[in-house]
């Protein structure tokens, strides 16, 4: 079975392509479908979000209703397709590249602070690109430090030993730098799950318990010390403000929350119907194509829609895990693992901020948010999880355990 | 394991969100949606057309005229990408008005950089902003007929109040005026209106708000009557976005217009009744004040009549003199006009005399101190000494109006206005009630009769800010004094040393005054008793209550409540309601007693101090009997008060007409003659001859019937009564 853990193009005979793709053990029967259907669904549903979301404003100066949702759906195919590349080479192939792609991550958060960055709602976190075109580095340093932790915290035992306190030390040096530049922009809902992504890496890993506790515990007393030593700009202190007490100033800092918590609620056990809810069609939720698209789905589409997204985001963090318990090797779990930390928090911190339990920070909902950087960086992670998913040896009765016999063979850095 | 306590982690966050999920949209649902609705809803108001206000035959004194009104969409200009300013230029060209102040129309008001009112737009963003309201048919043509040039932009028919002065009757104080509503009321009527309908979204809530650019009745009918006249607006309810900008229609309701005020006063009778008013005034001014020896003019600053049916109370004419056109209040008065309708200078033409200005009445009001010196105990039937003086307490009191006519019947005193006789039956009872040490609970005959007469209190006419007038005695008297005694007292020391440089009796005169004030002015003297019996001293009234002493006096005893509003018609004309005031009781006068004062005050024209003005008339008294009565009210420092009380015809009462002129002469030289002047029109009367089918209203009687509204609007006078149809 060996040769199913080297990359597929080069496994299987030119002669028996088709097989490549539909026979027994090829990729496609190979590929964690529950999640990719679960993403589509996502995205899909994402789509008619966003077009709800943008229709009015279109309608009213006359432009393109469907512009925002010809450009989503070209994003998830654009998606799809990175995906596909990062699924497509052995992942543990990709150690090799995971010092260059974190390096290229540096350099596009250090552009952003450069003059070629670009504010947009109060964060340093754009560069604008010819032809109406944006990035936001900040997405790709994500994917950049899943990969660079796993990288430092599985690499000199393949799980044989727990990582050593030097390794958790060059683990966090690693995750420092990108999060001081997303600071420095300042994205301080970047910079949480980034934190959150770190902190979840080195538990997995099998670190010892005072760390965790430890970075736990820093965490707490760094957040008060930002806000003690304004750290942490006005604007960003408003929005914590405004989650304590919305009602405070309706018009102002709280107008966000107010707007979306109305949004959400007017929605209903089974929703106003697409295209239909009130507060939408008037927009009168900033941002509502992005970081409040799911307010949109609160309103037209009710408990019902809303539940629908929270299960759909509940079943890629399902299979995220799943995929982290049964990887072949401890990069492949700690990759899955990063992943699955940073879905799963900024999930439940963007819908947590719609509904008033979270303070407002400006992440994207996964595949549901309308922009590009965002969905390419998560359709880069499933392929990640999918190449994962693949290269375990789902006949071994003993899937999900380390095989650490085993995982040597793949690892490129040990040939 | 540390993966599985991460899945349980994710998992547990994922059932908080769920949880917050259900409580948000499940559990607190009903009040998102109701933030929601207010969030997302704005609300366009159609005004309703205001009611006419309709003479007794059908003829508006107040209606409606249509005005061609051109107003832009705020919605449409804010959606331009110049912010409209081409489209205000393009549309201030077509209707002649300079693009800077049609642009400043369109600010709103208190909105940065908006122009102060009235410059700027006082209404809601979401109503159409009007830019003129005298636009040409030309001007609405090329606006509609171009509409893709004119986005937003409408040409449309508006009503404007109008007071059409039908026969030149102009009841101007009568009417009232329009003012636009101001904010504590808009406050008020919100607050009012939405708090029983909070918890129910179905009900329409601005059903009877006041928006901020309507008009509502700030005096007179148009006050008093404002919610009959009102009508509800048309609402249409907007869902709008976050800017403001309209996204569609959620509901639209008709405007209702205001129902029709049918009156009791007939333009016929207004018209003469003004210009009979201000004939006296002018005959006034040509005459000499009596009490110089002719040499000083009168004054005659002011005056009023009032013509009132005396079965039911309803007004058919009043008027005061100065008056002014109510149409200087439409569409906003300019400050010129207000200044004059309310400065000194011009005797505050606002001020309704009728109804709002207090004078003594004079010897008017001896058909009041009659029945009170019956019930004193003297008999009608008495012969009495009629002096040119009576002594009251060792002071002389003389007669104002007569001579000394020796010993006459008691009817003869009233025909010739004899006062001593009065004084004497004021003063002997004030002394058989003890005098300045009053026993308790004693009832002075004369003050109790002047109550129940209604004197003293308003008479509940239908419209706002009536006044009391004043019966000055025991417990006013005391009263004032309380309230006075220290400038009194103060002036009693000081004298007043600045009068007495320009006219030292005026100022010893009023040193004795104060100094009397200050010690006793409490006390309810002889004298007061004596002035009280012939209307005079601090006892007010207004012309209004001494109408209603004389229709009380001609109906056989009934108090009848004044009143203008007759009846509440939709103007599709079903009849909403009649509007008859129950009489106010009746007087405490035996039937004869009062059969007696009636025949006394029909003697007074046929012979008395009233036979002058009809003689001079050439009145047909034979075949229309007039019962009058004249005053000539005594004011310190002013010239005298001309009276003419009476009603018609003496035996068979419809009209009672009272007329007065302030600093006027007397009763029967300035006012007795425009009175007879209106008889002659109530009784159809040409020389001698009686016409009651040339009468006005016809028929010499108050009009009954209602005028037929048709189910367009328009109004049939009553076909049987119409002039000329017979």
């Amino acid at each position: 079975m060996g040769t199913a853990y080297g990359p597929v193009a080069y496994s299987v005979p030119p002669r028996r392509r088709a097989s490549v793709l539909l026979g027994r053990g090829s990729a496609v029967r190979r590929l964690d479908w529950t999640l990719l259907l679960a993403v589509l669904a996502l995205s899909a549903l994402g789509g008619a979000l966003v077009w709800s979301a943008t229709r009015p404003e279109a309608l009213n100066s006359g432009t393109d209703p469907q512009a925002f949702l010809k450009r989503h759906a070209l994003n998830v195919v654009i998606g799809l397709v990175l995906g596909v590349v990062a699924s497509a080479f052995d992942y543990r192939m990709l150690r090799a590249y995971a010092p260059f792609v974190y390096v290229l991550s540096l350099a596009g958060l250090l552009a952003v602070l450069s003059p070629l960055g670009t504010t947009i709602n109060g964060s340093h976190s754009w560069i604008v690109l010819p032809a109406g075109f944006s990035v936001q580095p900040s997405e790709l340093a994500k994917v950049a430090l899943v990969v660079g932790l796993a990288m430092v915290l599985a690499e000199t035992r393949d799980g044989e030993v727990e990582p050593r306190n030097v390794d958790v030390v060059v683990a966090l040096a690693l995750a420092a730098l990108p999060l001081a530049l997303v600071m420095l922009q300042p994205d301080l809902g970047t910079a949480l799950v980034l934190c959150a992504l770190v902190l979840g890496v080195i538990a997995v890993s099998g670190a010892p318990l005072r760390w965790i506790l430890g970075l736990v515990g820093g965490a707490a007393l760094l957040a008060v010390v930002a806000v003690q030593t304004g750290m942490l700009k006005d604007y960003q202190l408003d929005r914590f403000r405004a989650f304590y007490d919305p009602s405070a100033d309706p018009k102002g800092v709280g107008y966000n929350v107010r707007q979306a918590q109305i949004a959400v609620g007017s929605g209903g056990l089974d929703g106003q119907g697409l295209f239909q809810g009130q507060q939408t069609q008037g927009q009168f939720v900033p941002a509502q194509q992005t970081d409040f698209i799911f307010t949109v789905a609160g309103e037209e589409l009710g408990f019902l829609g809303a539940a629908l997204v929270v299960a759909l985001v509940g079943l890629v963090l399902w299979r995220a895990g799943r995929i982290a318990t049964q990887a072949e090797d401890l990069f492949g779990r700690l990759v899955a693992t990063g992943i699955l930390c940073w879905f799963g928090f900024q999930s439940f911190e963007n819908i947590g901020m719609t509904l008033g339990i979270m303070p407002v920070t400006g992440v994207p909902l996964p595949f549901v948010s309308y922009g590009g950087s965002s969905m390419f960086a998560n359709m880069l992670a499933i392929g990640l999880l999918q190449n994962v998913h693949m290269r375990r040896d789902h006949l071994s009765p003993r899937a999900g355990r380390l095989e650490p016999a085993r995982l040597s063979l793949g690892n490129p850095r040990r040939k | 394991m540390r993966l599985v306590v991460l899945q349980v982690l994710v998992l547990s966050l994922l059932v908080t969100l769920t949880g917050r999920l259900w409580y948000l949209q499940v559990l607190a649902a009903d009040n998102y949606r109701a933030a929601a609705a207010e969030n997302g809803t704005r609300e366009i108001i159609t005004p309703a057309a205001r009611g006419m206000i309709l003479d007794s035959r059908g003829r508006p004194l107040a209606r409606n005229r249509t005005a061609l009104v051109v107003s832009i969409s705020r919605t449409v200009m804010m959606r331009q990408p110049d912010a409209g300013r081409a489209l205000v230029a393009k549309v201030a060209r077509v209707i002649g008005k300079p693009v800077e102040t049609v642009w400043e129309k369109t600010r709103l008001c208190g909105s940065a950089g908006a122009p102060p009112a009235p410059r700027c737009f006082n209404g809601s963003p979401y109503q159409p902003i009007p830019l003129t309201d005298e636009a040409s048919t030309q001007m609405a043509l090329q606006i509609m007929e171009r509409r893709e040039d004119f986005p937003g932009v409408s040409a449309e028919l508006t009503a404007v109040r109008e007071y059409p002065r039908p026969l030149g009757a102009v009841a101007a104080h009568e009417l009232g005026y329009l003012g636009p509503v101001t904010d504590e009321e808009l406050e008020a009527r919100t607050t009012a209106a939405t708090a029983p309908t909070a918890g129910d979204p179905q009900s329409p809530r601005s059903e009877t708000v006041l928006q901020r650019t309507d008009l509502i009745g700030r005096s007179g009918l148009e006050r008093q009557y404002d919610a009959d006249l009102r009508g509800r607006p048309g609402v249409k309810s907007l869902s709008v976005d976050h800017r403001g900008g309209v996204s569609g229609v959620l509901s639209e309701t008709e405007p209702i217009p205001g129902n029709y005020l049918v009156t009791t006063i007939d333009a016929d009778v207004q018209a003469e009744a003004e210009k009979q008013l201000e004939a006296a005034i002018m005959r006034a001014r040509g005459l000499g004040d009596i009490n110089k020896g002719y040499a000083t003019k009168l004054k005659a600053d002011s005056g009023a009549v009032v013509v009132l049916d005396v079965r039911t109370g309803g007004i058919v004419a009043m008027a005061s003199w100065p008056t002014y056109d109510p149409n200087v209040w439409v569409g906003g008065i300019s400050s010129a006009d207000y200044k004059a309708i309310t400065s000194k200078k011009n005797a505050y033409p606002n001020q309704s005399r009728a109804f709002q200005g207090e004078f003594a009445p004079a010897s008017t009001f001896k058909a009041v101190s009659l029945p009170a010196a019956v019930r004193a105990g003297y008999s009608v039937r008495g012969s009495y000494n009629c002096p040119s003086a009576y002594s009251v307490g060792g002071a002389l009191k003389r007669n104002y109006e007569s001579q000394a006519y020796g010993v006459i019947s008691m009817r003869r005193a009233i025909e010739v206005s004899c006062d001593t006789i009065f004084y004497k039956f004021a003063y002997e009872t004030w002394v058989r009630m003890g005098g300045l040490k009053v026993k308790k609970n004693a009832k002075d005959p004369f003050t109790e009769m002047a109550k129940s007469f209604g004197l003293g209190q308003r008479t509940g006419l239908d419209l706002p800010s009536e006044s009391d007038g004043r019966i000055a005695d025991r417990s006013w008297k005391r009263a004032y004094w309380k309230a006075t005694k220290n400038f009194y007292c103060a002036k009693a020391k000081t004298g007043y040393p600045e009068v007495a440089r320009k006219d030292p009796r005026r100022a010893a005169y009023l040193l004795q005054l104060s100094k009397e004030n200050c010690v006793d002015g409490y006390a309810y003297r002889g004298g007061d008793a004596a002035n009280f019996a012939i209307g005079q001293g601090d006892t007010t009234t207004t012309p209004l209550q001494m109408a209603r002493v004389y229709a009380a006096v001609a109906n056989g005893g009934k108090l009848v409540t004044p009143h203008i509003g007759r009846a509440v018609m939709t103007p599709s004309g079903q009849l909403v309601r009649r509007i008859e005031p129950e009489p106010a009781g009746r007087v405490p006068v035996s039937p004869a007693t009062l059969t007696w004062l009636q025949a006394a005050l029909r003697g007074v024209t046929e012979v008395g101090t009233g036979y002058g003005p009809f003689f001079r008339a050439g009145f047909p008294l034979g075949k229309v009997p007039v019962a009058s009565k004249t005053g000539t009210g005594e004011v310190y420092g002013k010239q005298t008060t001309s009276w003419f009380a009476s009603y018609a015809p003496a035996d068979e009462p419809q009209y009672a007409i009272v007329m007065m002129v302030s600093q006027g002469g007397t009763g029967s030289g300035v006012s007795g003659p425009s009175v007879a002047e209106l008889y002659k029109l109530l009784f159809g009367i040409d020389g001698s001859q009686v016409d009651l089918d040339r009468a006005s209203p016809p028929g010499g009687h108050p009009t009954s019937d209602l005028p037929a509204v048709r189910p367009d609007g328009t109004v049939v006078q009553p076909a049987r009564l119409a002039r000329g149809s017979n």
